[in-house]
């Protein structure tokens, strides 16, 4: 297992060095000290540990359109957009998560152990974003497919202009954003949110206990009818 | 016998309601809508056109036309130790989306700028193969979207550009009609096929400079420093945007001006957002040097060049290199009358009559039905263009106004069209003289 320090060593200098291990490898980052751009765009599977607190875009634009990727796990807080534009792989956040976790997704699992700040999943385009505790304002705002998964409450507008990502929320809606609005849970639904629950270990959240938000497709095409609702 | 009121006066025009005016409006009551187009702006603006060289006479000694060597040889984004895009001429492709344009068109594009040494550039919509493959210096868009955006394509660029605005719509995002979101572009974009696209008007994963900062570093992680980044703004605030881009560490930064094209947009933004192209260029170089960047970091401008004259007045007032779109796809084709398919000539006017408009005046564009098969998604529209003889036009283009640059170059003295400079320009308007800086001809006077 490679040892990285951030005191010893600069992010680029950890990125080249976790860009250079052979599929498989396992590596630990430490003393990340709130460091931005760690643990980016690694396209292969390696295993990768950050043990502190991080910064902006952790994980970002990791893994292939294969779905192949790196599995990382931050064993602290993060800033902004982590796993921003994931394309395979996962990223565990053993805390909470600042503001547009998961951010683009294509692929992979954006996992937060604790609560997501505003607009986690925004502009989603495949991947999971599973939240264990609560989310923020604007969560999954603009998310085109993929699935977010809420244990806790989520914030006002959520689901805001929401194009085919389905929402999951265990806990209660502040409010739904534009065109977002609350289906039937089906039983697809619940057995993809039990598939959620297995993969990211959330097993307070009951699958058959959650709400489903899902777009109403009312803003598909543009309309000035609708300016009420731009 | 008919009785004539004399309280009826003769018909005049209104200035303030003119016919053009009152048929927007009875459109829009008829239909609840606004228009929306392509191209750029069309009203009357301060332009390039309302400047002038100062060629040699007696003062300076002008270089032989067609005989001796003046250098067009552009070096872009080598700031950060990266490797610098390195182009035979200053003019460069703008980035315009796969979706908009057809897929023989990014490819036509390509081919020409590969032809003539220069780059050209992705847009909304991703990376198609087939113009990685024509394109032998691509330069990926970073946009706000981020439809099809993809870590694998981002390592096989030859640059990067984070575009935060457009010149067309600067703050506005961008739109693609549900007419053109097929089977593959849907696909590529990860949304369902015909539903009217939105394009975000901001990045999803960062907000302001400080955010900028870190996501050029991140761009850089996963490029390993390789490639230059460029930030490109649409032109509003252009003194403060230009520093901020460059203090986040943009290696190139490109300004477009509000002439500059769109595939679509709403006519209220094309006509009333930003500030026109002449301004812009003399603010970012001012701005640059204003903080002594102006030979580190590369300006490249945009928005309504079209001829050797255009790029030369724009790198008199500082710019390293311009770019084009608009321009590159007339030369394409855009707005002929007559598409050659195969050996025929085939006459498409009555295309044009379809969309309420002719030849030399069309900017539908976001119809998806365009009578040359440039703008366009329909198969059989797109078999209109043929992207070999497309290729070759738009580089004979690129070609002919390379040699009108070096022409005025030459003429002005500059073995280097580099080297050109605002000492050799005069405005033909006050207005002109006072957004460029230049003494308004006749005179030493700069307003302002």
């Amino acid at each position: 297992m490679d040892l990285l320090s951030c005191d010893c060593l600069s992010v680029r200098e950890v990125n080249a060095a976790l860009r250079s291990l052979p599929p498989g490898s396992t590596a630990r980052v430490v003393q990340p000290r709130g460091r931005h751009n760690l643990a980016v765009g690694l396209a292969d599977p390696v295993s990768v540990t950050i043990e502190g607190n991080a910064g902006y875009f952790i994980g970002g634009l990791c893994g292939t359109s294969g779905g192949e990727g790196p599995d990382i796990v931050v064993d602290g807080f993060v800033g902004w957009s982590v796993g921003e534009n994931l394309m395979g792989g996962s990223v565990r956040v053993r805390g909470s998560a600042s503001q547009s976790a998961g951010s683009s997704a294509r692929g992979g699992t954006i996992a937060i152990e604790g609560d997501a700040s505003l607009r986690a999943g925004i502009s989603l385009k495949g991947g999971t974003v599973a939240i264990a505790g609560d989310a923020g304002a604007m969560t999954g705002f603009m998310a085109q497919a993929g699935t977010i998964l809420i244990g806790g409450d989520a914030g006002h507008g959520l689901g805001d202009s929401l194009y085919e990502a389905v929402i999951y929320v265990g806990g209660s809606i502040a409010s739904l954003g534009a065109d977002a609005r609350e289906e039937e849970l089906t039983d697809d639904d619940v057995l993809a949110v039990k598939g959620l629950v297995a993969r990211t270990g959330f097993d307070h959240i009951d699958p058959n206990r959650v709400r489903r938000v899902g777009s109403a497709r009312g803003l598909y095409h543009f309309s000035t009818h609708n300016h009420g609702d731009y | 016998m008919t009785t004539i009121d004399r309280t009826v006066g003769p018909a005049v025009t209104s200035g303030t309601f003119p016919p053009d005016v009152i048929a927007r409006i009875h459109q829009m009551a008829d239909s609840g809508q606004y228009p929306i187009r392509g191209l750029g702006a069309r009203r009357r603006l301060p332009t390039f056109d309302d400047l002038v060289f100062l060629t040699a006479s007696a003062s300076r000694y002008p270089l032989e036309g067609y005989r001796e060597r003046c250098e067009t040889r552009t070096v872009l984004g080598a700031r950060h130790g990266a490797e610098p895009i390195e182009l035979e001429i200053p003019i460069t492709i703008a980035g315009m989306s796969f979706g908009a344009l057809s897929a023989s068109a990014k490819e036509a594009l390509g081919r020409a700028a590969t032809a003539v040494g220069t780059s050209t550039t992705t847009g909304d919509g991703g990376m198609t193969p087939e113009e990685r493959a024509a394109s032998e210096q691509l330069v990926y868009q970073v946009l706000p979207s981020r439809y099809g955006f993809d870590p694998a394509d981002l390592r096989q660029a030859d640059a990067v550009e984070i575009v935060i605005g457009q010149g067309a719509k600067p703050g506005g995002g961008g739109m693609l009609l549900g007419q053109k979101v097929n089977d593959r572009v849907a696909a590529m974009r990860t949304l369902p096929p015909g539903i009217d696209q939105r394009s975000a008007s901001r990045h999803p994963d960062w907000v302001g400079p400080d955010d900028l900062r870190i996501k050029i570093e991140e761009l850089r992680e996963a490029t390993e420093w390789k490639v230059p980044i460029y930030v490109k703004i649409g032109a509003t605030r252009v003194d403060h945007d230009v520093k901020l881009a460059v203090a986040a560490g943009a290696d190139v930064v490109v300004v477009d001006g509000m002439q500059g094209g769109t595939a679509a947009t709403q006519d209220v933004f094309i006509e009333h957002a930003g500030i026109p192209t002449l301004p812009a260029v003399r603010l970012a170089a001012e701005a640059l040097a204003d903080i002594g960047m102006e030979r580190e970091v590369q300006l490249v401008v945009s928005g309504g060049i079209r001829s050797g004259a255009d790029v030369a007045k724009a790198l008199a007032l500082g710019a390293d290199a311009v770019s084009i779109g608009v321009a590159a796809l007339v030369a394409l084709g855009c707005n002929r009358s007559h598409v050659k398919v195969g050996d025929s000539v085939l006459d498409v006017t009555e295309d044009y009559t379809t969309l309420h408009t002719r030849p030399g005046q069309c900017a539908n564009c976001h119809t998806g039905r365009c009578p040359v098969g440039i703008t366009t998604q329909d198969v059989d529209l797109e078999r209109r263009l043929d992207a070999d003889r497309g290729a070759e036009e738009v580089a004979n283009y690129l070609r002919a106004i390379t040699m009108e640059l070096t022409a005025l170059a030459r003429a002005c003295g500059k073995s280097d069209v580099h080297h050109l400079e605002p000492e050799d320009l005069a405005a033909l308007t006050v207005e002109a003289a006072a957004m460029a800086k230049v003494p308004l001809a006749g005179t030493d006077w700069i307003p302002g």
